[in-house]
């Protein structure tokens, strides 16, 4: 499993041709607490820079952007009760959706952890 | 950063700080402290306040089966503790009549009395929509010197009268420019959207059917001009610009921005809700601008926020005005005035994009604009842009060393000033400063908007407030600032006077109880 981040804070988890999604815990600390997630529509198809969920939060409601073209596979159902999990989990059980990827070669222009971390430190 | 809570408070803390530590509000004010409960809490069932005779006609057949069979659970009052329960519940509420309301982007001015006094008129108050038009002349003649008013004002063509408020004219205004681009066969499918633009306009851009595409903002706050120019193209319908912008600064390029747009076959729509910072010293036609709407509620000073209702007319330029919706007002060459509907609008204005609203617009808003721009006369408007601009710019420069002002050095503000969180303590928020605020006796600004700008505080005083009034509002925010600096712990459980202590909006928001207890 592959982790790439993007300029817009998501993160993507890439595993045998499906990718995991979610907001950074960068993100997560600058949205303040989460209140509502509006998931995307499994079996919708969604093209890289789209925005097929939104994030909402005490100070405003953000649009996560899908770092790569896909089909939307599965989305964190639990979020629906529990969206703190993205503020206490961003990383790992606050997941967003998980994407059937569609065009690979995407992935190339993504960043690493390495890259990330230097990107959010420069802000 | 600050995870989660950005104030770190919940309910369940201890809600006094320890003694000594309850700092006393610089401005001597205390909240009002009315506890109120739910009018279904208050009286006996059965008690009424008027007398209600017992019903004479028997109940007609068919219809037995609607009665009711149990109890109407109604509230018990007498008329004194109905008219108590809403005037203790109205005591509670803060409002521009009680002192400044400082929200940025809001233009919360004060409403004039003459205004109400003028939209009591029984020639105005009386009338209704579907009489014949031989009968409200004067009604009709007031939308139209009004429109006349406004165009003038703008340098446009024509102004759309009906629209309700403003998000409801950027509609308008998008619609035009999409009938505009059909109608020369050229429907195009992307909005450009500053980030320094109003958060309802890309909403109304998505509305209208089109593709929105985020433009940044500069450091000085301003349009990337180089980005916009670098994204026209022959996808791009047109762009949406608040100016001055929510960061309260003029955007310089203006003219720049819309003749790059008209070049690229666009139409510049220009978000008005900050036209009070402008009004009688620039006309947004002479810049380039196709569209934009006017918030009477705003400038012109008609009752505003839970006051309302709004109003927005859209000045349209020559482009866009034969397309704007119907109906419309129309004085005749005899001086007659009359209304352009459906029926000759095939021959009177047949490019028109329909109808937005079921009649001519909001008649009582109209009069109160009306009224306002006629006492206060062309060079009244000037003054108020001038006054309104110059109290934004005593706030900015009374306040910049104690709060971070992100754009102070790049000159004067213009409506409103911007602060960011920037030089706040660790643990600090703006939040705990707008709420201090609240034991101080002011509304508190607009927060975390605009986005551009980390933990913004965004203060727009009008030309409302004297500088007497000014002073203590100043006062009182550098008071809350520097109880901040001093890390002082009582801030972060303000406010400490008003009838509620800082609420849990996480909670509020993530679990929101909307019923009542006693109703199942």
């Amino acid at each position: 499993m592959t982790i790439y981040y993007t300029q817009d804070h998501e993160w993507i988890a890439v595993d045998g041709g499906v990718g995991t999604v979610g907001i950074t815990d960068y993100a997560q600390g600058q949205l303040g607490d989460i209140t509502y997630v509006e998931l995307p529509d499994v079996g919708a198809s969604v093209a890289k820079g789209e925005a097929p969920c939104v994030v909402d939060s005490v100070k405003a409601a953000s649009e996560v952007y899908t770092p790569v073209s896909g089909l939307v596979a599965e989305v964190n159902m639990a979020l629906e009760e529990a969206p703190e999990l993205v503020n206490e989990q961003a990383e790992s059980g606050g997941w967003l959706f998980r994407l059937t990827l569609t065009n690979d070669s995407e992935l190339a222009g993504l960043m690493d952890r390495a890259a990330y971390d230097a990107f959010v430190g420069g802000l | 950063m600050n995870a989660h809570n950005p104030s770190g408070w919940r309910p369940a803390m201890p809600l006094d700080a320890p003694p000594g530590q309850h700092a006393a509000t610089s401005s001597g004010d205390r909240g009002l402290m009315l506890e109120e409960p739910l009018i279904f809490e208050l009286g006996q069932p059965g008690t009424c306040g008027v007398d209600l005779d017992e019903p004479e006609m028997a109940v007609l057949p068919g219809l037995a089966r609607y009665l009711r069979s149990a109890e109407a659970d109604l509230p018990g009052l007498s008329e004194p503790e109905a008219v108590r329960h809403y005037t203790r519940l109205s005591r509670q509420n803060y409002g521009i009549d009680l002192g400044p309301f400082p929200l940025g982007s809001c233009t919360m001015k004060h409403n004039p009395r003459l205004n109400e006094k003028v939209a009591r008129l029984a020639g105005f108050a009386d009338v209704h929509p579907l009489q014949p038009v031989e009968t409200v002349q004067g009604a009709l003649g007031v939308i139209v010197q009004l429109a006349d008013w406004l165009t003038a004002l703008t340098g446009m063509d024509a102004v759309a009268m009906t629209p309700k408020a403003g998000a409801h004219g950027e509609l308008c205004g998008l619609l035009c420019i999409r009938a505009a681009l059909e109608a020369r066969g050229d429907a195009r499918e992307v909005i450009l959207v500053p980030e320094s633009a109003h958060g309802t306009n890309p909403a109304t851009a998505a509305f209208a059917g089109y593709r929105v595409e985020s433009i940044p903002a500069t450091i000085a706050g301003r349009v990337d001009l180089g980005a916009l120019e670098a994204r026209l193209g022959p996808d791009v319908a047109g762009v949406m610009i608040t100016n001055p912008n929510t960061c309260g600064l003029f955007e310089p390029n203006m003219k720049r921005i819309a003749d790059a747009v008209h070049a690229a076959g666009g139409f510049v729509y220009c978000d008005g809700a900050n036209f009070n910072a402008i009004v009688g010293k620039v006309r947004p036609g002479d810049l380039g601008i196709d569209a934009m709407h006017i918030n009477l509620h705003k400038t012109f000073s008609t009752p505003h926020g839970g006051g309302g209702p709004g109003a927005g007319p859209v000045v349209l330029s020559a482009a866009l005005a034969p397309f704007a919706p119907l109906p419309y007002a129309l004085r005749q060459s005899d001086g007659a005035l009359r209304l352009i509907e459906e029926d000759t609008a095939p021959a009177d204005h047949p490019q028109g994009l329909g109808r937005m609203t079921a009649f001519h617009g909001q008649m009582g808003m109209f009069t109160r604009a009306l009224s306002y721009i006629l006492s206060h006369g062309a060079d009244g408007l000037r003054r108020v842009a001038e006054d309104a601009v110059l109290n934004a710019n005593y706030v900015l420069r009374s306040l910049e060393d104690v709060l971070t002002a992100p754009f102070g050095a790049s000159g004067p503000c213009m409506h409103e000033a911007l602060f960011s969180d920037e030089g706040l303590p660790e643990g600090f928020t703006t939040l705990d400063l707008a709420k201090g605020l609240i034991d101080e006796g002011f509304h508190p600004m607009t927060v975390y908007f605009p986005l551009v700008v980390h933990g913004a505080m965004l203060i727009e005083p009008t030309e409302t407030e004297s500088k007497s009034g000014l002073d203590r509002f100043i006062a009182s925010l550098r008071h809350v600032a520097e109880r901040a600096k001093a890390g002082d712990p009582a801030l972060k459980s303000a406010p400490h006077f008003a009838p509620r202590r800082r609420l849990d909006e996480t909670q509020a928001a993530r679990r929101p109880v909307l019923v009542w207890e006693g109703w199942t």
